[in-house]
């Protein structure tokens, strides 16, 4: 087996998203939704909700956490784990800043 | 006809209706009441006006009874009437409406006057006395315009107006006779750490002043001179100098009056059948100007109505100072004296100071700043006189250390005994709350203040009483039944739209930093709340925060479980032509819209469009003058009509015409909840106006306006607001009344079920009795929408917010190995 090594690509900068919202980066059949917080970290997640796949980009960012449009889950932008008393978890991605550019790893979207 | 006795009471304030709440509850059928008021309005906690001068409670929030109390116990309240005459040999009143009743029984209760010193130019106007809800309403107004406020006094009530006005925002300057503030009730160390508090609030403070005049122009306050020559600018004076007993009537009837008018321990003056209540009494030798006393004595004039035998042997009093974040509790005498001792702990950081007086080992005085939570338990073992000997060395640390360890909040108010007072203002013992939760199976805070009126007052010991339902009722008892807005903040909807305005709170930041919100940055369900009522309350000054808006309002279309999206344009009145068909034809087959059809509400909605097809679906439907139908939208939805008096032979007036007009009159606009509208041209009531937000029925003679109809989750027939002659007025109520339900309504609120919490009587007073205040509704409606009806589409096809319509890129992955 072969270690997978990190396959850092550029999807934009941080301007492009505004703070406490979320862009999408479309990879295939896959949508990642990269999130940008009040205090300018960055997270990407898969763009579904582990609950019905609502697209978890159109919902509102706060606190670390997004809420589902959909139906009002709250799911952990750092670990895609939905909070509360619900259960379930989206596909979190590595994602980093250089500067403003925002870097995603694309390694593990193939 | 009744063989009741006849009762007239002379006054209408805190107790007198105390005394009737006892009266009833003991001996419901004895008395026929009739209340003479002074004052145009039912009886108001006065307590609680310095609360709304801060503007943290409204005037509605502290009404003790209502008018419907009055009926239900078959009061006859006469307001506005000012009692000139008692004739006692008659046995009858005569009031100033003209107004004559017998009595059997007479209670006075005509309370204090403010005092208004004869300074040269107290008569100007913008010089006010802080007594009644009358001044508050001058002062309010006053904060609107202008800037500097003085206030003559540095006792309790100047204090509590002085911080008021500053929350406000006016410019104020407190003049104090004494070296320090509220020497009545503090020492000075308490006094200057008080001052230091006012200073800190940009209140300026000057003791040690005496006001020789107050100077106008034109008949109108312009500024006040001090003895030393100082000139101060002053739009408003607020004179709060003291009180004096209310006596001119008894003394007119030739009642013994000294002070006060004088009774006895059965609260008899000297004619057997008068008796005299409250603040214009002299008991002993003593006025009384706080509540709890006047309590006290409501109690035992109930008792003695009816044959009791009840004696008022004074009272002893406690003073708590109600200014949000200045924590003062004073109680008894703390002027030194040699066979006194004290105890002082003094906390310079913590702004902490405690001082306990003491003779032959027991409390006589107590002086608390910065921390006032023993100060029930002091008081308790200086009313009781309880010999402290034994805990001398730990007492000023209060009633936790007494034991080997320090007790928590519940376990120390379980270990109080079951007489102590919980409620000093009522004079409610824990055995009283802890009983009436247990037999009447109470389980929220208003319930417990309901039946046993514990904290009901100036609500200071709400903490306390809280932790007797947690003791008394375990985890079964949420505090936070008061449903605060979300999980970020323990304020409820009401309370923080009433401190946005009071503390004119901009952002959404400013309103959390304001508010102590528990959470960084809020959460889904208060964002979109806070920006609603910020875009409602500052349509100029505030820019929209989107990030806080759900996601239909955002992209202005209607998410679908899918993640596609849905676009319905307006159709005015739920009219339409052949071009706007063949257009939305036209944008279905280009776009490959999957689904079409026609809505409840008149209109046509096109569904599963791709987001990424949004923009160039509006630009389409935008050169065929469609805008967007905010079919999205907590705003104004759509205004139905049938086709009144243009085709139909029942119509009785143009249905469609009005809702047209309506719908673009009023689109564009936010409310709290969406907002769904009807015209129906006659009372067959084919566009279905009964059962919407807001609906109209025409008739011949005119308008009839409804509102408060549900028809989802709920169904509910409208009410009725009124019937108007014209179209105009017509549209200035419906406008007005959606304005009022923008101002009050608390977020995902529908009209319907804030009309409920309001009251329907409310409403109709403000919207269709007060020509005035419908006026500004309407005005600020109209003011409002010069920031709101732009179209959102034709905003996003220009290009506003394009990242929300684009990916913001795309990788073309290579296929891995």
């Amino acid at each position: 087996m072969n270690a997978v090594a990190s396959l850092w690509v550029e999807v934009g900068t941080l301007s492009d998203i505004p703070k406490q919202g979320a862009r999408c980066v479309v990879a295939g059949e896959k949508t990642i939704a990269v999130f940008r917080t009040m205090d300018d970290q960055v997270f990407a997640l898969e763009d579904k909700c582990p609950h019905k796949n609502g697209p978890l980009s159109q919902g509102i960012v706060h606190d670390g956490c997004v809420t589902c449009p959909l139906h009002n889950w709250v799911i952990s932008l750092s670990t895609g784990q939905a909070q509360g008393a619900d259960e379930g978890e989206t596909r979190t991605y590595p994602v980093k800043l250089d500067g403003d550019t925002i870097l995603l790893d694309a390694a593990g979207l193939a | 006809m009744s063989t009741k006795q006849k009762l007239v009471i002379i006054g209408n304030g805190m107790a007198p209706g105390r005394m009737l709440e006892d009266l009833f509850e003991t001996a419901p059928e004895a008395f026929e009441v009739t209340i003479f008021n002074a004052e145009p309005r039912v009886n108001y906690n006065r307590l609680m006006l310095s609360p709304v001068l801060s503007g943290e409670k409204s005037y509605a929030d502290i009404i003790t009874h209502d008018d419907d109390w009055y009926a239900e116990h078959g009061v006859m309240l006469y307001k506005s009437a000012r009692v000139d005459e008692i004739d006692r040999d008659a046995k009858t009143v005569t009031a100033s409406n003209g107004v004559s009743v017998a009595y059997d029984k007479l209670v006075i209760a005509t309370g204090s006057n403010p005092i208004m010193i004869p300074l040269p130019g107290h008569d100007l106007e913008g010089v006010i006395t802080y007594r009644d809800l009358d001044d508050v309403e001058i002062m309010l107004d006053a904060a609107k315009a202008k800037k500097h406020a003085v206030v003559i006094g540095g006792g309790l009530l100047g204090l509590e107006a002085a911080a008021g006005l500053r929350m406000q925002g006016m410019e104020v300057t407190v003049i104090h006779l004494a070296n320090t503030l509220m020497e009545r009730q503090l020492d000075e160390s308490a006094g200057h750490l008080l001052e230091e508090a006012f200073r800190a609030r940009g209140v300026t403070v000057k003791t040690g002043a005496n006001t020789s005049a107050i100077l106008g122009t034109d008949g109108k306050v312009s500024g006040v001179s001090l003895e030393d020559g100082t000139e101060l600018e002053a739009d408003i004076v607020c004179m709060a100098v003291g009180i004096r007993p209310s006596v001119a009537v008894a003394k007119q009837a030739g009642l013994a009056v000294n002070r006060g008018i004088l009774v006895g321990d059965d609260m008899r003056t000297d004619d057997a059948d008068i008796f005299a209540l409250g603040e214009c009494v002299e008991h002993n030798g003593q006025c009384y100007g706080l509540v709890a006393p006047l309590y006290e004595m409501a109690s035992v004039l109930a008792q003695n109505l009816t044959g009791g035998q009840a004696a008022y042997g004074g009272s002893i009093t406690a003073t708590k100072l109600k200014v949000t974040g200045v924590d003062l509790y004073s109680a008894g005498n703390f002027a030194k004296d040699d066979d006194r001792e004290e105890i002082v702990l003094r906390d310079a950081v913590g702004g902490i100071y405690k001082r306990l007086v003491l003779q032959d080992n027991k409390i006589i005085g107590a002086v608390l700043y910065g921390e006032t939570s023993d100060g029930p338990w002091f008081f308790d073992l200086l009313k009781k006189q309880t010999d402290i000997s034994e805990m001398r060395d730990t007492l000023i640390f209060g009633q936790a250390f007494q034991g080997a360890e320090p007790l928590d909040p519940i376990a120390a108010v379980a270990a109080l005994p079951d007489d102590a007072e919980i409620c000093g203002c009522n004079g409610i013992c824990k055995s009283k709350i802890t009983d009436a939760i247990a037999s009447k199976g109470l389980t929220t805070l208003d319930d417990v203040r309901a039946h046993t009126k514990a904290s009901s007052s100036c609500g200071t010991c709400t903490g306390l009483v809280e932790q007797l339902m947690v003791l008394s009722l375990g985890d079964a008892y949420n505090p936070n039944a008061v449903t605060p807005m979300c999980g970020c903040t323990d304020l409820g909807h009401s309370d923080v739209r009433r401190l946005i305005k009071a503390k004119e709170l901009k952002t959404i930041p400013a309103v959390q930093q304001a508010l102590e919100w528990k959470t960084g940055t809020g959460c889904a369900k208060c964002r979109p709340a806070l920006n609603y009522y910020l875009v409602c309350d500052w349509p100029d000054e505030y820019a929209d925060d989107y990030q806080s808006r759900f996601i239909n309002e955002r992209v202005h279309a209607n998410i679908q479980k899918d993640g596609t999206y849905s676009v319905v344009p307006r159709m005015w009145g739920g009219m339409t032509s052949s071009n706007e068909l063949r257009t939305i034809a036209d944008v279905v087959d280009k776009y490959d819209i999957p689904a079409v059809k026609v809505t409840g509400g008149q209109r046509i909605d096109m569904l599963g469009i791709k987001k990424e097809d949004l923009l160039d679906v509006w630009a389409d439907l935008g050169k065929a003058g469609f805008v967007s139908g905010q079919a999205y939208a907590k705003g104004l939805r759509t205004v139905k009509t049938c086709v009144g008096t243009n085709w139909c032979r029942f119509g009785t007036q143009d249905s469609t015409g009005l809702g047209i007009r309506l719908e673009k009159f009023m689109w564009g606009s936010w409310t709290p909840a969406k907002l769904k509208m009807a015209v129906s041209g006659c009372p067959r009531n084919c566009a279905e106006a009964t059962c919407k937000d807001i609906g109209i029925i025409c008739v011949d003679s005119g308008f009839e306006i409804h509102f408060a109809g549900a028809a989802g989750l709920d169904i509910k027939g409208t009410e009725i607001l009124g019937n108007v002659a014209t179209e105009d007025e017509a549209l200035e109520h419906v406008v007005a009344l959606a304005q009022m339900y923008r101002e009050q309504g608390h977020y995902l609120e529908r009209i319907y079920k804030w009309a409920k919490r309001i009251g329907l009587d409310e409403i109709r007073a403000q919207i269709l009795d007060d020509a005035e205040k419908r006026k500004q509704y309407f005005e600020r409606f109209v003011f409002s929408q010069k920031f709101a009806q732009i179209d959102p589409w034709d905003e996003r096809v220009s290009g506003k917010d394009k990242h929300e319509f684009k990916p913001m890129a795309t990788l073309a992955l290579e296929a891995a190995e």
